[in-house]
């Protein structure tokens, strides 16, 4: 069953169209980068499909169940890391994380085992006991990459994780979550930056809320051509 | 929806309500300092200024401390609902509101468990400030304070939705100044909770119908009854339908299809 169906989405806010008429979709365990410049729509794509609020034109399907009709399964399958960071500054990394595991459904024995595994593959479970405050901007993340994934979700929809990141944690950050196809989790992966895509990945271009491109990266431009090819797709939009 | 997986949810809410309250020293601290400001300075002064009759529940004649006590315990209550509503729209706009309301619950559950969560906290205060106010003197029955609970649960929910209604409704926290100012500050002061209603109705009949009207009053009320042991129906009436009242309001503000949440534009 196909990970994330988005059949003709249109928002706006007030008179601004943030969305207009986007479709696609990301089948099990592949990568999709969703590339975007800033304002292109991308954070509100990511609000309507967590469920925030509600799209005023399409649906958004997760592993069949519409995220505004029937949310609950559609959100049990989903895991997100937000562009805003959203963990509590002032508890420690493992209270957060078992925070999010209760919220979740996990019991607390269950949430904390799950969070220690997590840590540990990100490469932080000697900070599991610090405060969240204490964290650099990277750590920060990395932590919110655990807990997007302490409940196994199928979908992980990370939105702009790199933005601010040295080179180190942002190439530490998308290898981990890479990595996460290996294991059948669907990836959207929101950003700006081009050097983030790889030609085998999908991609899905948005700017000024309509999408200008969806295939594989390759069928854009080669690796060397593709800022070109981009700034072309950006040219024909103004 | 499973009861477990429901259960699971309130519990870790409840735990990070109670880590947060707990860590925000200054802010515990000015939960319990406060009423007793109040009841040490203010209630002092006023003594001597003010004259009580003989009113339900009291039996005979009181000191004023006695009379505010109620009072002062229902504007822990408010302010800890306000507080609430602050955090609620801090959540938002730092983004961990996101994390809550992306769990796979109903959101009437994520907001009344939230609720239920931040009224539970701070009831421990409300009984310290309540047990500290017996060296004024103030000194209900012992089975008034058993009584007095469900009392206080009530009233805290009740105020806490409001909280959580008006949050729905603040775009930033830079508005919340305002709210103080216009919405907590007029129900306090045109309450019960100070001067009993007859004293207003002395001073002027529009505040005092105001008083009458204003749910805060009925808290304070459904307080001071069960604190004596006794139940005051009316009060309770009131009070539970401005929680169901409030409590929808604040269901629908955060409705991703209806409420004043879908409409606002993305941070």
């Amino acid at each position: 069953m196909t990970a994330l169906v988005i059949e003709n989405l249109s928002h706006g806010f007030g008179r601004r169209k943030a969305l207009s008429d986007v479709s696609l979709t990301i089948d099990p365990g592949a990568f999709m980068v969703l590339l975007g410049p800033n304002g292109a729509g991308k954070t509100t794509l990511v609000s309507l499909a967590t469920g925030l609020y509600n799209a005023q034109q399409g649906d958004i399907r997760i592993f069949g169940h519409s995220i505004s009709r029937d949310p609950l399964p559609a959100l049990a399958d989903l895991g997100v890391v937000f562009q805003m960071p959203t963990l509590d500054l002032d508890l420690t990394v493992m209270d957060n994380l078992a925070y999010h595991a209760a919220l979740r459904g996990l019991s607390r024995a269950k949430g904390l085992e799950r969070a220690s595994v997590e840590l540990e593959r990100l490469g932080i479970a000697e900070r599991a006991h610090d405060k969240v405050r204490a964290l650099s901007g990277g750590l920060r993340r990395r932590v919110e990459i655990a807990r997007a994934l302490l409940h196994d979700p199928r979908l992980l929809i990370v939105d702009e994780a790199t933005a601010g990141l040295d080179v180190a944690g942002r190439h530490m950050l998308l290898t981990h979550v890479r990595s996460l196809c290996g294991e059948g989790i669907s990836v959207l992966w929101a950003t700006h930056m081009l050097d983030e895509i790889e030609p085998a990945d999908r991609l899905a271009v948005l700017h000024r809320g309509s999408l200008r491109w969806t295939g594989a990266a390759s069928e854009l431009a080669s690796p060397e051509n593709l800022e070109a090819a981009f700034l072309q797709l950006m040219g024909e939009a103004a | 929806m499973s009861m477990r997986h429901a259960a699971l949810a309130f519990s870790g809410i409840m735990r990070r309500e109670m880590l947060r309250f707990i860590g925000q020293h200054g802010r515990f601290a000015a939960a319990i300092v406060r009423p007793l400001v109040w009841l040490g300075i203010f209630a002092a002064g006023f003594r001597s200024v003010l004259g009580l009759s003989i009113i339900p529940p009291y039996q005979t004649y009181i000191l004023y401390e006695v009379y505010i006590v109620p009072g002062l315990a229902g504007m822990m209550l408010l302010f800890h609902g306000m507080q609430n509503s602050l955090s609620m729209v801090y959540d938002r706009e730092m983004g961990s509101m996101r994390v809550l309301l992306t769990a796979p619950l109903p959101r009437w559950w994520l907001l009344g468990a939230r609720l239920l969560a931040s009224t539970i906290t701070v009831l421990p205060v409300v009984y310290g400030f309540l047990l500290l106010a017996r060296f004024w003197e103030v000194r209900p029955p012992a089975f008034g304070y058993a009584a007095a609970l469900p009392a206080l649960v009530l009233a805290g929910l009740m105020l806490g939705a409001f909280g959580l209604a008006l949050s729905s409704l603040i775009r930033q926290l830079e508005n919340f100044a305002g709210v103080m100012n216009f919405v907590i500050f007029p129900a306090f002061f045109a309450s019960t909770a100070l001067y009993p209603l007859w004293r207003l109705e002395e001073v002027s009949p529009v505040l005092a119908a105001f008083a009458w009207a204003n749910p805060f009053s009925h808290a304070v009320e459904l307080i001071r009854f069960a604190l004596y042991g006794q139940l005051e129906p009316f009060s309770l009436l009131v009070c539970s339908v401005s929680l169901i009242v409030f409590f929808s309001l604040a269901v629908w503000g955060y409705d991703p299809g209806r409420g004043f949440w879908a409409r606002r534009a993305v941070e």
